[in-house]
């Protein structure tokens, strides 16, 4: 295995598109020293991207904020204006593993792994984020919810990396939320989650709103029906109700030790319901 | 294999080694620079037991390739004592028996640093929550808690009186 730290990006695709053997880029390495160590995968070449000095900055750009790959959770974390615009984004983020992990583990990295069940991914997507990819044929930017392609597969070609995150800002009146469900309170992997973000009028109609299931699917599941409930009405119980049902019926979860099929729709709805009440609560609250 | 260089600071001195692409940093500490402090519990980062400070953030060593530390500014429990004189938290672990076998010592010692470092003032649950990444499978965890409070308290009246 070899370790290159390149000093740009384009270096940087240079180095992977060129290598014949298997290349994987490295963030904070949580899941990639983890797979290594298991011996899950075997990599020719590691291109560490952090030495990149625009990597590691979160730049603000048309009112939200442009997050480098190498970014950690805990530096994310700190952010007031990312803390005040996107809640929920901060609250999928404190629950990745332990202080230690949030110490290194990125957006990105959490991004490309492509497990069904990430945790920072779902807001990601309710709150309408892109990925910034690179590769040797230029830049193209994806919604993040394309990256994955299925359990620890990417959409990305050969030679193609993701640069940035882009969040884009918050609308006036917009919360967000994002739940899971987990047999212990630390340190665990999602059963459920849910990540929803709500956007309202002035009178407190609701204008537009996004509700993401995870670990519901092999990739995070958007569901559609459950938005169109609320959306035009005050969110009142009926429009609640209607909600939590649509959320369940967009589960398409398997069965296996952590959770059965039937649970996981049923606690989909719920989980859905409660994290848009508290997206409304914040909503109201700007 | 070629082997990498790397320059970086531990506990405030150069140091510099030599490792191998696939070394961590956990690896490198102990292997090369004869600093057993940190302790491999997991290798996978769920036990804390290999917890640094790498630039100002707790991270597990283990998860850390030895080669990502050029430049890097490294701390581990072997930083803490000032040559005689214990670390607060370190007499105040001694004080409250918040170890057993002492395994997992040196990483909520590094944790608790970096809590405090972060936190002058933390409440039980905050520093509940920070430890969470910390297993201990002797102590039952509540000793280990009053000490890194008591901790905090007493370095907060030590800096209040200087
Ligand atoms: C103890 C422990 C607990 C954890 N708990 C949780 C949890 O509760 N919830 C959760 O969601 N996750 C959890 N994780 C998993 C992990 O911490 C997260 O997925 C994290 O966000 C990964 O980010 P990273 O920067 O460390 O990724 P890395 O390990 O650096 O990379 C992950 C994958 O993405 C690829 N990659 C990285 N950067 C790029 C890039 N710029 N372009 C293209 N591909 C790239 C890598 O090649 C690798 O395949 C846990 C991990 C540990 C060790
Ligand atoms: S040895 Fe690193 S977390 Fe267990
Ligand atoms: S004292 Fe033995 S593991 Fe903590």
């Amino acid at each position: 295995m070899r370790y290159e730290t390149p000093a740009t990006i384009e270096a940087a695709v240079g180095l992977i598109a060129a290598e014949t053997g298997i290349a994987r880029v490295l963030s904070g390495g949580t899941d990639l020293l983890v797979q290594l160590k298991a011996g899950m995968i075997e990599p020719d070449l590691v291109v560490d991207l952090k030495r990149i000095a625009a990597t590691r900055e979160i730049t603000a750009e048309a009112g939200g904020f442009r997050i480098g790959s190498a970014v950690s959770a805990a530096s994310l974390r700190e952010h007031k204006a990312l803390r005040a615009a996107w809640p929920g984004i901060i609250e999928g983020l404190k629950l990745i593993g332990s202080t230690q992990v949030q110490g290194r583990a990125t957006l990105t990295g959490n991004l490309c792994n492509a497990s069904p069940a990430a945790d920072s991914v779902p807001c990601l997507v309710a709150a309408g984020a892109s990925a910034r990819i690179v590769g040797p044929s230029g830049k193209r930017d994806i919604p993040v919810q394309d990256v994955p392609a299925g359990p620890g597969r990417t959409n990305l070609a050969k030679g193609e990396l993701v640069e940035s995150i882009f969040i884009p800002a918050a609308a006036a009146h917009t919360g967000s939320c994002y739940l899971r469900f987990t047999p212990r309170t630390e340190m665990d992997i999602a059963v459920v989650s849910a990540g929803v973000s709500v956007t309202l009028d002035a009178s407190g109609t609701c204008t537009a709103a996004c509700i993401v299931l995870g670990a519901v699917a092999a990739r995070v599941t958007i569901a559609e029906e459950a938005a169109k409930a609320i959306i035009g009405t005050k969110v009142d119980e009926a429009a609640l109700a209607k909600m939590q049902a649509a959320a369940s019926a967009a589960a398409t979860p398997i069965d296996d030790k952590r959770g059965t099929k039937e649970f996981r729709i049923e606690v989909a709805g719920v989980l859905a319901r409660r994290a848009v009440e508290k997206a409304l609560e914040r909503a109201r609250g700007k | 294999m070629s082997k990498i260089t790397v320059s970086a600071t531990v506990n405030g001195d150069a140091a510099d080694f030599v490792c191998d692409a696939t070394e961590t940093l956990l690896d490198v500490l102990r292997d090369r620079l004869g600093l057993t402090g940190a302790k491999e519990g997991c290798g996978t980062g769920d036990c804390g037991a290999c917890s640094v400070i790498l630039n100002d953030r707790l991270v597990c060593a283990c998860l850390v390739l030895g080669a990502e530390a050029q430049g890097a500014k490294i701390e581990t429990v072997e930083g803490l004592a000032n040559g005689e004189t214990l670390h607060p938290l370190q007499r105040k672990f001694i004080e409250h028996a918040a170890l057993q076998c002492g395994v997992c010592t040196p990483g909520f010692l590094v944790a608790a640093k970096s809590l405090i470092d972060h936190n002058p003032d933390p409440t039980e649950e905050q520093v509940r929550y920070w430890l969470a990444g910390n297993l201990c499978r002797c102590t039952g965890y509540d000793k280990i808690v009053r000490a890194v409070l008591d901790a905090a308290a007493e370095m907060r009246e030590a800096n209040h009186a200087a």
